[in-house]
């Protein structure tokens, strides 16, 4: 699948680092980190660190699994 | 009909099956193409990128790619929604004809367009000399190729990594570095690393950073030459003053330069500073005067910004391509009195050593500056930049959760020194020189560049090219 976080609005808090620790990494206090294309299994964590995310600042891909994900 | 209803015919005949070509398939171009079709263009959409990838996102490459945890090709950009475009990928444009309205390919073909978005971005500034610049082992990082050579020389456990130029991704690099045990010299021209982009007392606290981590930095020194040897790898540099640096690995970090070429001869206002346009995105001709079909946005447009006197800001951020395209893309398929201005409130942020640096507004536009929170010494501050009296921009390291506070005060022309946040106060809050380099000095190309307005710029920007 495909993230990005828009880090200019990200607080650093870490939410999403506790509910997807596989795919969100905190470097430091608040420096956010993070895989943009991690793999289908994290799905499920993803979409739940994205709605907990306080500035909703992690961007989920709405094509993905349909065809235009895909074509570039 | 009547004038407005022939208009309103003609907006509505180009929304439903007007050309529009986008040249440059990065972040910006993607993200206009999205929303022009959210505004509900139906017309051709054709995509022009010379890169051979979908869209894919650059920020990750200078930290976690290069430190190895994401892989070079995990950076795709998500999408927002179908964009139905044809996607030229792998050519490049190679020249622009305003008066048959076509963009020329690098294969030869003509692509024709009713309405055309430049968004060509920037590329590296490479090492000077090229033949030095040849060696196996010197990069330079702005695409996932360049990025994926590096991570695997730095996995590679060099014997010391020499980074020139201690901007942001330069910084960033020698971050990297650090964390993985690599030892890494920085070499910088001016005073500290970030001048140019933070000014001189910020600059000192992030020399400071880099020292605690284990970086041998040295400023005010340049490279003059790189030495390889027989295999052509590189193996030594020797710097300004004399004096060697042994390293297998060397990353020029020189900043960037606006990807215009192909625009010579199309007798719009580029240079070295990208294409300059209006607020909503619509490029400017060689004389000043706005065009009605060719728009630009991202890392390559410059734009007049009304908090910053009118000035034209040319900003190499994240934010400003994804919403100059959307402006731009609105302005596309819009007309008067439906336009909207880009009037973005600069944001930038960093990673660096294991802190968050982040800032708002054009801290250069500032010439002094006051810590407004936090403490320095634990690198948990916050502190504002101003100019005659108000607040421009704002700085913080580890504090980004305030930034909103002090974005707000910059929007509204808030007073310098700003009014304290009323919590975590340092002792010491007294305004001094916030130390920006003088135009020209080494050091002196932030991130967000005032390319200012001063007669003897517009000559060199206006002057028309002789072939
Ligand atoms: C390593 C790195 C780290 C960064 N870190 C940060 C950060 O932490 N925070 C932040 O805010 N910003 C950061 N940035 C900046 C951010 O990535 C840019 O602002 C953003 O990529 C700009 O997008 P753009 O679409 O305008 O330009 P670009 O991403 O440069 O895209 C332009 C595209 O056009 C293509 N092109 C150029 N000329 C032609 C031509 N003639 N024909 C066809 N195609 C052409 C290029 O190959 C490229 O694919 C970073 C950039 C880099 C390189
Ligand atoms: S939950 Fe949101 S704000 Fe918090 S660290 Fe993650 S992305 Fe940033």
């Amino acid at each position: 699948m495909r993230i990005v976080v828009d880090l200019n609005r990200c607080q650093g808090y870490g939410q999403c680092v506790y509910l997807a620790h596989e795919v969100f990494r905190l470097s430091g206090q608040e420096a956010l980190t993070y895989e943009p294309n991690p793999d289908e299994e994290q799905r499920l964590h993803v979409e739940r660190a994205a709605a907990a995310c306080p500035v909703q600042a992690i961007v989920l891909d709405r094509l993905d699994g349909t065809e235009g994900s895909t074509t570039p | 009909m009547t004038l407005p209803a022939t208009v309103a015919e003609l907006v509505r005949e180009f929304r439903a099956s007007g050309r529009i070509v986008i040249v440059g398939a990065s972040l910006a171009g993607l993200r206009a193409a999205e929303a022009l079709r959210e505004a509900g263009f139906t017309g051709s959409l054709t995509v022009i990128g010379d890169e051979p990838y979908e869209p894919y996102d650059r920020p990750p490459l200078s930290k976690q790619v290069l430190k190895g945890w994401v892989a070079a090709d995990h950076t795709k950009l998500p999408r927002m929604r179908e964009v139905d475009a044809e996607w030229r990928l792998g050519v490049a444009a190679t020249g622009l004809d305003r008066a048959a309205k076509q963009v020329c390919l690098a294969d030869g073909e003509r692509v024709p367009y009713d309405r055309l978005l430049i968004a060509t971005g920037t590329r590296a500034r490479q090492w000077p000399n090229a033949a030095e610049a040849a060696l196996h082992g010197v990069h330079t990082i702005r695409s996932r190729e360049d990025a994926a050579a590096l991570q695997k020389e730095l996995a590679a456990s060099p014997s010391r990594v020499l980074v020139i130029g201690a901007g942001f991704i330069g910084s960033e690099v020698a971050s990297v570095c650090r964390e993985l045990g690599l030892p890494v010299t920085v070499v910088e021209r001016g005073a500290a690393p970030l001048v140019g982009a933070l000014g001189g007392v910020i600059g000192e606290i992030a020399a400071q950073l880099q020292r605690d981590h284990g970086v041998d930095l040295r400023c005010g020194l340049g490279v003059s030459s790189l030495e390889g040897d027989s295999g052509g790898h590189v193996r030594q540099a020797r710097l300004s003053d004399g004096s060697t640096v042994d390293a297998d690995v060397v990353v020029a970090s020189l900043g960037s330069i606006r990807n215009v070429e192909w625009l010579e001869g199309s007798g719009l206002a580029s240079g070295f500073w990208g294409l300059g346009c209006d607020a909503g995105g619509r490029a400017f001709d060689i004389n000043g005067v706005v065009t009605d079909s060719v728009y630009v946005a991202g890392d390559v447009a410059r734009a007049p910004h009304v908090l910053y006197e009118y000035q034209f800001l040319a900003m190499e951020h994240w934010d400003n391509a994804v919403l100059g395209a959307e402006v731009a893309a609105h302005n596309m398929v819009n007309l008067e009195p439906r336009y909207r201005p880009h009037l973005l409130l600069p944001g930038f942020w960093s990673g660096q050593f294991g802190v968050n640096i982040k800032s708002v507004g054009v801290p250069p536009f500032g010439d002094e500056i006051v810590f407004t929170q936090g403490s320095v010494a634990e690198r948990r501050f916050a502190a504002a930049y101003g100019r005659r009296g108000r607040i421009v921009a704002a700085v913080a390291f580890d504090h980004g959760k305030w930034l909103e506070y002090y974005g707000q005060l910059i929007e509204r022309s808030g007073p310098f020194p700003p009014p304290p946040p009323g919590w975590d106060q340092p002792s010491d809050s007294k305004p001094m020189p916030a130390e920006f380099p003088a135009r020209g000095a080494p050091g002196a190309a932030p991130d967000v560049v005032l390319t200012g307005h001063d007669p003897s710029e517009r000559t060199a920007e206006f002057r028309p090219r002789r072939r």
